[in-house]
C-alpha cells in the first residue's frame, strides 16, 4: 500500500533514466526529473518537444521503454492495480484538450470523481463541486455541456475537475495555450492561488515563457527529448545554452542546409529510379 | 521497392493473408481479455471500491433493449409471416400444409427469433458502442477516465455487458412472441384457421430445450456484440474518418460473429 508519505524531504516526483518512444520512434531520452512536494515546476520547451509525452509516463499511461517513474515514493511501474488505484486518487490531472466528458454536464464532470470515489450523499457532492468551480469561476455554468463552451472555460472547467479531490500533485498541461493574454493571466493567478491554498504540488507544461516565468519555482526545459536544463526562472532567463536562447528569443532555429541532403529528402521515393 | 520482382501478386497476397492473420488473431485475443476483464470487475469491484453502478446499467439497458423492441417486433412478425407463406407453400404439394405450424414454432424458437433479435441489436448497439467509445478514447476521455483512477472497461464496458445480459434473451424472447403472431396471422388467412386454434397448436408444439437453446445463443450474441464493438472503440485511431472506419467494421464484425456463433451452435445443439 502506498501510505500517505509524510517524509517530506523525499521528492514526490522522481523520474530516472526514462526513455520512450513511439511506435519505434524515440521521443524521449534519458530523461531524469524531480520534483519537491509543494513546488510549481514548469516543464518547457518547444512544440513537438515531447512534454505531453513525458507527461503521460509521469500519469502511468504507458510502460516506459527504460528507466522509472516514482510518484510519492512508489515506482509506478510495479504497483498493482488497487495501490495504482489508490494512487492516482492522489493525482488530479488536467489534459491539453480538457478531456471533458462530452456526454455530461459541466457539473457532472466535475462531480464523477467524488461520485465514484467517496460515498458522500448528492448534496455534499454538488456542494464540493460548486466549490471548485467557484474557483475557476465558472459557477453557475454547471448545466452547460462541453461543447458550449469556450477555450479558457474549457481549461478551468479541467482544472477544477482536477483539483475536486484535493489532490497532492496536479498535472497541467497547457494552461494557457490558444488563449488570450488576459484569459492567460487570470489562470496563472489561479494556479498561484491554488498552491497557497491547497499546499498541492504543481507539474505545468507550457510552451508559453510569460506564463512558465510568472509561476515557477523551477523551469526544466525540454528540447527533443532531452532535458537541457533545470533551473529557477533567473536561471533560465540568463542561460548560455543556443537553444534555451532561441526558445526565449523566439528565433528559428537555423539548421546548417546541406544541399545535397535537401535535394534527397525532395526527390526520395519520386520518380523513376 | 514498388518494382522488386519478388512482390509478385501471390507473393503479396500470402503477405496479405498472413498479416491479416496475425491481426485477427491478436484482436481476439484482445476481445477475450476485454471480456475477461469486464467479468472480473462485476465480480470482483465491489471489493476493489470499483462497483458496477446499478443505475449505468439500468440507462444501458433502456439503451441497448428497450430502444430496439419496436425494429425487433416489425422484424420479427414480418419475418415469422414470410416463413409462414414460404412453408404453406411448400407444403402444399405434399399436402401437409398444417405441417407449417411446427415448423415455425421450432425454428423461431431455435433460430430466427434469436437470430434476428442479434442482428438488431448489432446493427444499433454495435455502431453505437463502439463510435461512443472511439470518440472518447480519440479525445482523451479514456485517458482521463483511467488518470482519475476510474477503470474504463469498468465504467464503460461492464455495465453494458450485464445490461446486454439482460435485455437480448428479453429482445429474443420478444422476437419469438412476434415471429410466431406473424405465422399465425398468415397461416389462419391461408389456412382458414382460427388463430386461437393456431396458437394451441403453435404453443403445443414448444420444447423447453428449443427455448433454452435460443436463449443459450442469445447471451453469446449479447456478449460477442459488446466485446467485439468495444474492442472496436477501444483500437480507434485517426480522427473522423478513423472513427467512421471502426464504427462500420464493429457492425460488419458484430453480425459475422453472430452468424458464425449461430452456426456453431447449430452444427453441436440441432441432432
Ligand atoms: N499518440 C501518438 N502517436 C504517435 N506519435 C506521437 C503521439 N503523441 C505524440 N507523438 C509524437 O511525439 C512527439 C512529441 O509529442 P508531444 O505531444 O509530447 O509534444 P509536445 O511537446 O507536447 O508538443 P505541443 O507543445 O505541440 O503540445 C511528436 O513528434 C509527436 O509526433
Ligand atoms: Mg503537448
Amino acid at each position: 500500500m502506498p501510505q500517505r508519505t509524510s517524509d517530506s524531504s523525499r521528492p514526490v516526483i522522481e523520474v530516472e533514466g526514462l526513455r520512450a518512444s513511439w511506435g519505434g520512434q524515440p521521443v524521449l531520452h534519458d530523461v531524469d526529473l524531480s520534483v519537491e512536494a509543494g513546488e510549481i515546476r514548469v516543464v518547457m520547451g518547444g512544440s513537438g518537444s515531447g512534454k505531453s509525452t513525458l507527461l503521460r509516463y509521469l500519469l502511468g499511461l504507458h510502460r516506459p521503454d527504460a528507466g522509472t517513474v516514482r510518484l510519492f515514493g512508489e515506482d509506478i511501474s510495479r504497483l498493482g492495480r488497487r495501490d495504482m488505484l489508490a494512487l492516482r486518487r492522489r493525482i488530479g490531472v488536467s489534459f491539453q484538450g480538457g478531456a471533458l466528458f462530452n456526454s455530461m454536464t459541466v457539473g457532472d464532470n466535475v462531480c464523477l470523481p467524488l461520485r465514484e470515489h467517496t460515498r458522500l450523499d448528492e448534496h455534499t457532492i454538488r456542494i464540493m463541486s460548486r466549490m471548485k468551480l467557484e474557483v475557476v469561476s465558472l459557477a453557475g455554468f454547471e448545466h452547460l455541456m462541453p461543447s458550449q463552451l469556450s477555450g479558457g472555460m474549457v481549461k478551468r472547467a479541467a482544472l477544477a475537475r482536477a483539483i475536486v479531490m484535493d489532490p497532492d500533485i496536479l498535472f497541467f498541461d497547457e494552461p494557457s495555450a490558444g488563449l488570450d493574454p488576459v484569459v492567460a493571466a487570470d489562470l496563472d493567478a489561479l494556479i498561484l492561488r491554488l498552491r497557497e491554498a491547497m499546499q498541492v504540488t504543481i507539474v505545468v507544461v507550457t510552451h508559453e515563457l510569460d506564463s512558465a516565468f510568472a509561476i515557477a519555482d523551477r523551469i526544466t526545459v525540454l528540447d527533443q527529448g532531452r532535458i537541457l536544463m533545470t533551473g529557477g526562472v533567473d536561471e533560465v532567463r540568463n542561460a548560455d545554452n543556443e537553444r534555451i536562447r532561441n526558445l526565449l528569443t523566439r528565433t528559428a532555429t537555423d539548421t546548417e542546409v546541406d544541399v545535397d541532403d535537401y535535394l534527397e529528402r525532395l526527390t526520395q521515393g519520386v520518380g523513376p529510379q | 521497392m514498388a518494382a522488386e520482382p519478388a512482390a509478385s501478386l501471390p507473393y503479396r497476397l500470402t503477405g496479405h493473408v498472413g498479416r491479416r492473420f496475425v491481426q485477427a488473431v491478436e484482436e481476439f485475443g484482445y476481445g477475450a481479455a476485454l471480456l475477461v476483464e469486464s467479468l472480473y470487475w462485476i465480480v470482483a469491484g465491489h471489493w476493489l471500491n470499483q462497483p458496477v453502478r446499478l443505475r449505468v446499467v439500468a440507462a444501458e439497458m433502456i439503451d441497448i433493449g428497450v430502444s430496439a423492441v419496436p425494429v425487433v417486433a416489425i422484424l420479427a412478425f414480418a419475418n415469422g409471416g414470410m416463413m409462414a407463406l414460404q412453408g404453406i407453400y411448400t407444403l402444399q404439394d405434399f399436402g401437409a400444409q398444417s405441417q407449417v405450424i411446427p415448423g415455425i414454432a421450432m425454428s423461431v424458437t431455435r433460430e430466427f427469433g434469436v437470430l434476428i433479435a442479434g442482428i438488431v441489436v448489432a446493427g444499433r448497439s454495435g455502431s453505437a458502442i463502439a463510435a461512443r467509445i472511439g470518440t472518447m478514447n480519440m479525445s482523451q476521455e479514456i485517458d482521463a477516465l483511467r488518470v482519475m483512477g476510474i477503470e474504463p472497461v469498468r465504467y464503460l464496458v461492464a455495465p453494458m455487458l450485464l445490461a446486454m445480459l439482460v435485455m437480448m434473451p428479453v429482445l429474443a424472447i420478444l422476437a419469438d412472441a412476434m415471429a410466431v403472431t406473424g405465422g399465425g396471422v398468415i397461416t389462419s388467412l391461408k389456412l382458414h384457421m382460427a388463430l386461437p386454434v393456431y396458437f394451441d397448436r403453435a404453443l403445443a408444439e414448444l420444447v423447453p430445450s428449443d427455448i433454452g437453446q435460443g436463449l443459450a445463443k442469445s447471451f453469446v450474441f449479447g456478449v460477442l456484440v459488446v466485446v467485439v464493438a468495444a474492442g472496436n472503440g477501444f483500437i480507434a485511431r485517426g480522427g473522423a474518418e478513423g472513427l467512421g472506419r471502426a464504427t462500420t467494421r464493429s457492425v460488419v464484425l458484430c453480425i459475422a460473429a453472430i452468424v458464425v456463433a449461430d452456426m456453431i451452435f447449430t452444427l453441436f445443439l440441432s441432432r
